[in-house]
């Protein structure tokens, strides 16, 4: 996503490049060997997977069926229903996420004291590893002993306590929530990155121009922070998109499917219902997906040539 | 991110002429020409999958175990916990590679396994005398097509626990709530006197606990899953008032609105709490509410067989599990030794306050009855009449579908019969494919 | 007082508030974990309990034998840094070479090699999850710490890798040609020169690196099966069913497994503006 932030390295002699190219694929090799080592071999195993009937994973001569599980999964109601909350997931998050981290970033980057105080008090939440994560959310909704409960209770808001993920729209709404507090330090300290990299004289010399603050933030803040944006926003697509955790943690796809996203969808099918094929032609939607979510984006960026990417 | 594309185009060509080239599909390791027999070789390690929840603690295990090495020294035995929630997907995953010799399987999935044969045929092993010393529904969990696939380890059902306590100050006799009507007219007067806002909490998360909890009303109810001809029928009339039942109590107030997002240790939690009166729940529920650290009703609560529905029955769902041998196993007859002693009396006996024991001569037994006297007396009545969920291949499947349209009714998306009809149809559907 | 100090003070009450509000559910976390289980469950909640009750903490940090509280969690804890130190080193180790191959040398198919390990991100861990198990298996690394060490670098290095590739551009090549016209060898120079100046890049690297090996959960879920390697967000997924019936002891658990990753977090903070800025963003 970032290869346009390498620059070309200068002209060298072809001899020398050939030595380069050698000694470039030595220091790369390791890399390569736990990335690709790791990754290819699997990745072949479930592509074949997908285009073979395979109800168990025992099963030594599974039918070859072509693209049948491909087509079997696309005329699925449900596949289409968890790629929509899926999508769902994604968009809210994001919008969450970015305008929230926007804040952050804007208020960590404006002038005060006891700024690390601050810092660690943003940090904190994005350290916490997310099954902790999960597992805290799921105390705070709880219906019984819940902290959101207690709290609206005492303040007179509710007059008893409310089962908050027994609806599966709510609930998805608040899974939503607690992933994104999680994720909303690290999105605004990649704003805050950008942020710091405007040069200060741009806002000085809109200022004498007699700029008001909105003004500045449209004029030079958006704009320039348009790169870091682009980064922060592929970068969590794909993350949301591939959601998985979180929900296993604390929904496990409930109520009534209201938070069954296409990676729980998936791993529901391979592994509780033993159905391998179909569960490997998932697999390789999510990939293509997000595969196609990242060129659009990267089209986007390209054309507002507003980017550095 | 120009040559992301062409990435992918590569990536795919590659791994497309490779694909051509494979033979074995899966990577599954080729398995092993296994006659389910070591020649009689009695020692080594037996690795055995087990769950956290319910039953024998860990505790429990680790003694079981001390006992065993003393007369079988040359054995090793490997325990590993999971939570119930993993356990199948775990069995699943491991299958291939044969990492356990024993797994612990739940009532619904044997003809799962014993089709895609992940676990071996021990008919031959199974003592005679079992068929008739052990309870029906404990061995129900071990069978399939009338072979045994397993072992039973210990009969289990959904008991009824009542608070006394918030009974007696509403004016309600414990000897009264013997139906559900009754429990409901119970669970309204405790309501009335503000003792309780939602006198019964239930386990309808989506998950298996919420089909355990439709499978009990259903046989109350005097319905069944499926007809004579394996095809699902529950949407019929006792269906239907099984599943209104369910959402009047939760539209009325009567059950905990928290119920759709409860699983078993939920409606313990609550019933701890004491602002819940009544509960369904497994036999080691007891223990719990009787353990004064994390209950505040220790003593207060007592326990009896399900309540009766319109039939004038009371079937408990059959939620026995039990120890299956692995197709990938190294090393069956150590692993069967094993079983043969887990589910031995002298054995199980002593463990019935975590679990009921498997033989029928136990429940009328004094000494062993006096170790959990209220659970034994309800599960003398609970035992004799049982409810079985479907026996079907992808039951996982048909759970999953029936799990989310008893949700589409509890939230009052769909009526009852619509809900029930969609499961039936799915249903039927994934049966056939 | 001054428009700007006044302008200041706002912003600082603002940031006060923010901080604290965005810290209220783990505030809650931590006093759910010393209130006493029963009065947990209180109806209307008292927010500060009326006696302190450290047992969870006590009982989770004591080693325990089968069946007790703490029985795997330190085991948990154990692997969980064995896992995540390693796992940091060697990735660590490998994307300052791959990073430095990626920055400096010219080569044919350097794009197309770093848009590879990039795209590498988009695979969800599921698609991998079968097929990696019959390996392990074969590998004998099933339930092995090493075993999730081999599958946590996958995910972790191609992330490093950017990061540092993206740090090692901002160090000035003149820097580095000086070391060599002195006699560094490349190796030499990028020891010399470029690691001590891309200081905060390595540093963001490592936190990023950390975070991820001790954040992963799918593959610990089906890889682990005992102690000898579970990870804590294993450990923790399953002390939330098993002890659904105590908050308290989930909070405390979570509270625990949390307190690695928070530390790195405050002591390199100051560094992952810079690390990132320059890393990241600017190129």
């Amino acid at each position: 996503m970032t290869t346009r932030t390498i620059r070309t390295p200068r002209r060298h002699t072809s001899a020398t490049s050939q030595v380069q190219t050698r000694f470039a694929w030595l220091l790369l090799a390791p890399a390569i060997l736990v990335v690709f080592g790791v990754i290819l071999y699997p990745l072949y195993r479930t592509v074949l997977v997908s285009l073979f009937d395979v109800r168990s994973a025992l099963d030594p001569s599974p039918a070859f069926v072509g693209l049948g599980n491909y087509v079997a999964m696309l005329s699925s109601p449900s596949v289409w229903a968890s790629l929509g909350r899926t999508l769902y997931f994604t968009v809210v998050s994001l919008i969450i996420e970015v305008t929230l981290g926007l804040c952050l970033a804007l208020l960590l980057n404006a002038p005060m004291r006891f700024r690390w105080l601050f810092r660690t008090a943003i940090v904190i939440p994005w350290a916490l590893p997310t099954i902790v994560n999960a597992a805290m959310w799921k105390g705070i909704y709880n219906a019984q002993y819940g902290a959101l409960n207690a709290v609206l209770y005492q303040l007179g808001v509710i007059h008893d306590y409310v089962p908050w993920l027994s609806e599966p729209w709510r609930a998805m709404n608040l899974v939503i929530l607690a992933d994104a507090w999680k994720t909303t330090p690290l999105v605004a300290f990649f704003l805050l990155a950008g942020l710091t990299s405007i040069p200060s004289e741009l806002y000085e010399a809109a200022e004498v121009d007699g700029l008001g603050w909105w003004k500045r933030f449209r004029a030079i803040t958006l704009p320039l922070l348009v790169p870091a944006i682009s980064i922060v926003v592929v970068l969590r697509t794909v993350e949301a998109f591939k959601v998985f955790d979180i929900i296993y943690a604390m929904t496990r796809g409930g109520p009534a499917n209201g938070t069954a996203v296409i990676s729980y969808y998936t791993y529901q099918t391979a592994f509780s219902d033993q159905s391998f094929g179909i569960g490997s032609a998932m697999a390789m939607l999510i990939v293509l997906i997000i595969a196609i979510l990242c060129m659009i984006y990267l089209r986007l960026i390209r054309s507002s040539e507003m980017s550095l990417l | 991110m120009n040559l992301s594309r062409r990435t992918v185009l590569l990536t795919g060509g590659a791994l497309a002429a490779a694909a051509v080239a494979g033979c074995s599909v899966t990577g599954a390791p080729a398995p092993a020409a296994t006659t389910g027999s070591t020649g009689g070789k009695l020692s080594g390690t037996v690795n055995i999958l087990l769950m956290k929840q319910a039953g024998w603690t860990e505790d429990d295990w680790a003694g079981v175990i001390t006992k065993f090495n003393q007369t079988n020294p040359d054995i090793t035995i490997n325990p590993t916990f999971v939570a119930y929630e993993a356990l199948h997907d775990k069995i699943v995953a491991a299958a291939a590679a044969g990492t356990f010799d024993i797994v612990l399987m739940d009532v619904i999935w044997p003809p799962e396994f014993a089709e895609k044969k992940m676990i071996l045929d021990v008919t031959d092993r199974v003592p005679a005398n079992w068929k008739t010393e052990m309870l029906g529904g404990a061995l129900q969990a071990a069978e399939y097509k009338g072979r045994f696939v397993g072992a039973p380890q210990v009969p289990s059902t959904k008991l009824f626990f009542y608070n006394k306590d918030l009974m007696s100050k509403a004016g309600v006799d414990e000897s009264s709530i013997d139906s559900w009507d009754a429990v409901m007219t119970a669970a309204k007067a405790i309501k009335d006197k503000g003792l309780s806002k939602h006198p019964i909490a239930w386990s309808w998360a989506q998950a298996e606990a919420v089909i355990c909890d439709f499978a009990q009303l259903l046989g109350a109810y005097g319905g069944t899953f499926t007809d004579d001809a394996g095809k699902l029928n529950f949407n019929n009339d006792a269906g239907q008032q099984t599943l209104q039942f369910m959402v009047d109590s939760l539209k009325s107030g009567i059950s905990h609105p928290g119920s759709p997002t409860f699983l078993e240790d939920d409606v313990i939690k609550a019933l701890q709490s004491g602002e819940v009166a009544f509960g369904l729940n497994w036999e080691s529920t007891f223990r719990d509410l009787n353990d004064t650290k994390a209950s505040k009703v220790a003593g207060k609560m007592g326990v009896s067989a399900t309540p009766t529905g319109p039939s004038g029955k009371r079937p408990g769902v059959n939620g026995a599990m039990a120890y299956a041998i692995s197709a990938g196993s190294k090393n069956p007859d150590a692993a069967w030794k094993v079983i043969e002693f887990v589910t031995s009396r002298e054995v199980q006996d002593p463990l019935a306050k975590s679990s009921m024991p498997n033989w029928i001569a136990s429940f009328s037994d004094p000494n062993v009855v006096k170790i959990n006297p209220e659970v034994f007396a309800a599960c003398k009545v609970a035992y004799a009449d049982s409810i079985l969920r479907p026996q079907v291949v992808n039951y996982n499947k048909v759970s999953a579908i029936l799990q989310v349209e008893i949700q589409n009714a509890l939230l009052g998306s769909k009526t009852a019969k619509a809900a029930l009809d969609d499961a039936v149809n799915q249903g039927n559907d994934a049966l056939a494919g | 007082m001054t428009r700007r100090k006044r302008t200041q003070l706002a912003v600082e009450i603002t940031a006060a508030v923010v901080g604290i509000v965005y810290l209220l559910p783990m505030l809650w976390s931590v006093i759910a974990s010393v209130t006493p289980a029963s009065a947990l469950l209180e109806q209307p909640l008292r927010w500060i309990p009326s006696q302190l009750d450290f047992g969870r903490y006590i009982a989770i940090l004591t080693p325990g034998g089968v069946g007790e509280t703490g029985a795997g969690f330190l085991e948990a804890m154990g692997n969980s840094l064995f896992v995540a130190a390693i796992t940091v080193t060697i990735a660590l180790v490998v994307s300052i070479f791959g990073a430095y191959a990626f920055a400096r040398l010219k080569f044919a198919g350097r794009r197309i090699t770093l848009a590879l390990f990039l795209s590498t991100y988009m695979l969800p861990q599921i698609a991998l999850l079968i097929p990696l198990y019959f390996i392990l298996n074969q590998l004998s690394l099933l339930d092995s710490r090493w075993g999730l060490i081999l599958v946590d670098l996958a995910l972790v290095v191609p992330f490093t890798l950017w990061i540092l590739s993206n740090y090692f551009l901002t160090v000035p090549e003149e820097l580095e040609d000086a070391a060599r016209v002195d006699g560094c060898t490349r190796m030499g120079a990028l020891w010399r020169v470029v690691l001590p100046s891309a200081r905060p890049g390595i540093v963001t690297a490592i936190m990023f690196a950390f975070f991820l090996a001790w954040d992963e959960f799918l593959y610990a879920l089906i890889f682990t099966s005992t102690y000898a390697s579970k990870t804590l967000p294993v450990a923790i997924a399953e002390f939330s069913g098993r002890y659904t019936t105590d908050f308290g002891l989930v909070a405390a658990g979570g509270l625990v497994a949390a307190l690695p990753p928070v530390l790195i977090a405050l002591a390199f903070q100051r560094n992952i503006v810079s690390g990132m800025s320059a890393g990241a963003i600017k190129g």
